[in-house]
């Protein structure tokens, strides 16, 4: 246990945390537009694995690691498309299809991965930029200043995310859809197309964190996600809603799931006890939904689709 | 799809329909790919016939198949007139305690019981890897070194008996069968059933007829995760390796059962007889899925995107049903009752009849 405690462990477990929290952060950002907007998105998993594979496809292909990213992002955006237009236009259970936009990119991107590549081959990672000075700062620096591109582009979309829903019009009509819609509908908001664009927010972020997932551990396999994305829709109701709440919560579980592995990798974890560890996200995550369910409260429209009547 | 993947769509048709019905005994063992589907798809018509939705259909599986196995190991010499009644009910047992968890946690501390029951699914795969890894490894493959996550091969008196020889066709069928007939009457003909139903049509209603809407959402997802638990004893003591075996990743065991009986419920309709087909028809999928990975290397994951888009595809087709019969209402086609033409989508997916049915009142505030 004690070896755990020296300062250059601890750096490089707090390193590995922001970096393994870069994947969830951006994942549950976007979900906290969509669900701002009343739409829960339970697909994001699904979404995540899609694109995941896409850009791990497209750097073994090509070896260029920002078409990856781009085409990540379009991967997400093409199923906010698809979830847009079952949810909003079609009114369809929120709950339900988004279990069913998982199980379709579960099927297919272990599908499409078997049959275009076949056994897992490393690709090139995304490589860690040093911010200039920044990164001197004796032990902070290599932990805070020494990331991906990626994990910089997550953090800074957080105040971009506060800015977007609490000093825009755009952000005012996505929380007003989400409280009151029929409200909103009245004062001459259209509900649909605020929601559509909510959800096509939501899913090319999710887009954007299967891309930074891949990128990162530059490898891909089948359910390479694990259930991340359904860790990151929970991380909004840990956050309540709130892209700084989100932020921490994020955080939170990289650093849980860095100590873990640093703690196997030292021992102090017996190795027939790193399967019961695994299981600390996931048991975190109900704690927290248990202490937090009475005390936050989500979006008044959240899951109710929208219709004038 | 199949044409997206390079392969010829009737070659691939012919070779699943032949994988899955070409002979008596792939008919069988359709049927016993469909068993664990039919369960549960029964247990989630339960818990949406309550408006609860259960997605915790893996890990109630794993549950129920552990504490059976763990039963099997420690009564290996009880006769199979004992054992395999046991080893079903300790399925029912472990099944249902995932299932009640999540439905606690939602009456009692309002935890969405969608991110619960996928939570529990994450815990309880990581759980069976520990125990098949660790307490309950088989010896031998401790002494090999190879390591496998298995259990010994179990008790012979614990197998589900073979119903007919040279086939895989064994009891946890009928079990299934029986068992989503049990369902139905349970939601039908029962007063539990239809206090169930009233929570789920509306919970303030049935608050304000006096049911006790958090025991009901318990209840709900309990007796939707005791068929899930049954279904996991089956797959272990219907299996042909006679033990329980994964091998690590999150559907090793399960085969995904957990998320294609929801498939399966949808598809039926969120009935528990209408189930029965809809999962066969599932079952069909995935044994005609893997015929189609043996001859046309197409790989069976195929099955599970297809079901993505059954989800998706039968999601969006109930609005759209409920849409065009209420533009033909409206203009006047169609003679339907004026409840269902103002009511919103979202409500006119209960299904026909729901509550009109009612019983007598006496009988509710009595059991209550």
């Amino acid at each position: 246990m004690s070896d755990f405690f020296t300062l250059s462990v601890l750096v490089a477990t707090a390193a590995s945390g922001i970096r393994l929290a870069t994947p969830y952060l951006l994942a549950s950002l976007g979900e906290t537009v969509g669900q701002r907007s009343g739409v829960l998105n339970l697909g994001v998993d699904g979404v995540m694995l899609l694109s995941a594979f896409f850009s791990y496809w497209v750097v073994l292909k090509t070896g260029n690691l920002w078409l990856a990213v781009l085409v990540g992002v379009a991967v997400g955006l093409v199923m906010g498309l698809l979830y847009g237009f079952i949810t909003v236009v079609l009114n369809a259970t929120q709950g339900i299809s988004g279990i069913g936009i998982y199980i379709f990119g579960l099927g297919l991107s272990d599908l499409l991965f078997r049959r275009q590549v076949g056994t897992p081959k490393p690709v090139r990672r995304l490589p860690d930029v040093d911010i200039p000075v920044l990164s001197d700062i004796p032990h902070l620096g290599p932990a805070l200043f020494q990331r991906n591109l990626l994990t910089y582009l997550a953090f800074l979309l957080i105040p971009t995310t506060v800015f977007l829903l609490g000093r825009t019009t755009f952000g005012l009509n996505i929380r007003s859809v989400g409280e009151n819609p029929s409200a909103a509908d009245s004062l001459g908001v259209s509900v649909r197309r605020t929601r559509f664009v909510a959800i096509l927010i939501a899913n090319s972020m999710a887009g954007l964190a299967g891309a930074a997932l891949v990128l990162q551990l530059g490898i891909f396999q089948p359910n390479l996600t694990q259930g991340m994305g359904f860790i990151a829709v929970a991380l909004v109701y840990f956050g309540a809603w709130r892209p700084i709440g989100v932020m921490c919560g994020a955080l939170l579980y990289g650093l849980v799931n860095a100590t873990v592995l640093q703690w196997k990798a030292l021992g102090i974890i017996p190795v027939n006890g790193s399967d019961l560890a695994a299981m600390a996200p996931a048991v975190l995550t109900i704690l927290a939904l248990v202490v937090l369910a009475r005390r936050v409260s989500a979006p008044a429209a959240l899951t109710r689709p929208f219709s004038r009547h | 799809m199949l044409l997206a993947l390079g392969a010829s769509p009737v070659e691939g048709f012919s070779a699943m329909f032949d994988g899955a019905f070409g002979s008596g005994s792939r008919i069988a063992a359709t049927a016993v790919k469909a068993t664990p589907l039919i369960l549960v798809g029964a247990g989630i018509t339960i818990a949406f016939r309550a408006n609860v939705i259960n997605i915790g259909g893996e890990s109630q599986i794993i549950a129920g198949a552990l504490l059976s196995t763990v039963v099997a190991l420690s009564f290996p010499d009880l006769p199979t007139i004992l054992l395999v009644p046991a080893v079903l009910l300790a399925g029912l047992v472990g099944g249902g305690i995932l299932g009640a968890i999540p439905g606690a946690l939602k009456a009692y501390a309002s935890v969405n019981e969608i991110l619960s029951t996928i939570m529990l699914n994450l815990v309880m795969v990581q759980f069976m890897n520990y125990l098949l890894r660790g307490p309950l490894i088989d010896p031998y493959e401790m002494e090999a070194g190879t390591r496998i996550p298995q259990t010994q091969r179990l008790s012979d008196n614990a197998m589900l008996p073979n119903l007919i020889d040279g086939t895989r066709l064994h009891l946890g069928v009928p079990v299934a069968i029986l068992a989503a007939v049990g369902a139905y009457l349970l939601l039908w003909r029962t007063p539990t059933g239809f206090r169930l139903r009233a929570v789920g049509h509306s919970a303030d209603a049935a608050r304000a007829s006096g049911m006790n809407v958090k025991r009901n959402i318990t209840l709900a997802l309990a007796l939707s995760g005791s068929l899930a638990g049954i279904a996991g004893a089956i797959l272990v003591f219907g299996s042909e390796g006679q033990r329980m075996v994964t091998d690590g990743s999150a559907a090793g065991f399960t085969g995904s059962a957990g998320f294609n009986g929801i498939v399966a419920a949808l598809f039926g309709g969120l009935h528990p007889i209408w189930t029965i087909p809809s999962a066969m028809l599932f079952g069909a999928l995935l044994t005609g899925a893997t015929q189609l990975q043996r001859v046309l290397q197409v790989p069976a994951a195929l099955a599970v995107a297809l079901n993505g888009i059954i989800v998706i595809f039968v999601i969006s087709s109930t609005p759209v049903r409920g849409w065009i019969q209420r533009s033909l209402s409206e203009a006047g086609l169609f003679n339907r009752r004026n409840d269902t033409e103002t009511e919103s989508p979202r409500h006119s997916r209960s299904e026909p009849g729901g509550l009109s049915d009612m019983p007598d009142p006496s009988e509710e505030s009595g059991n209550v």
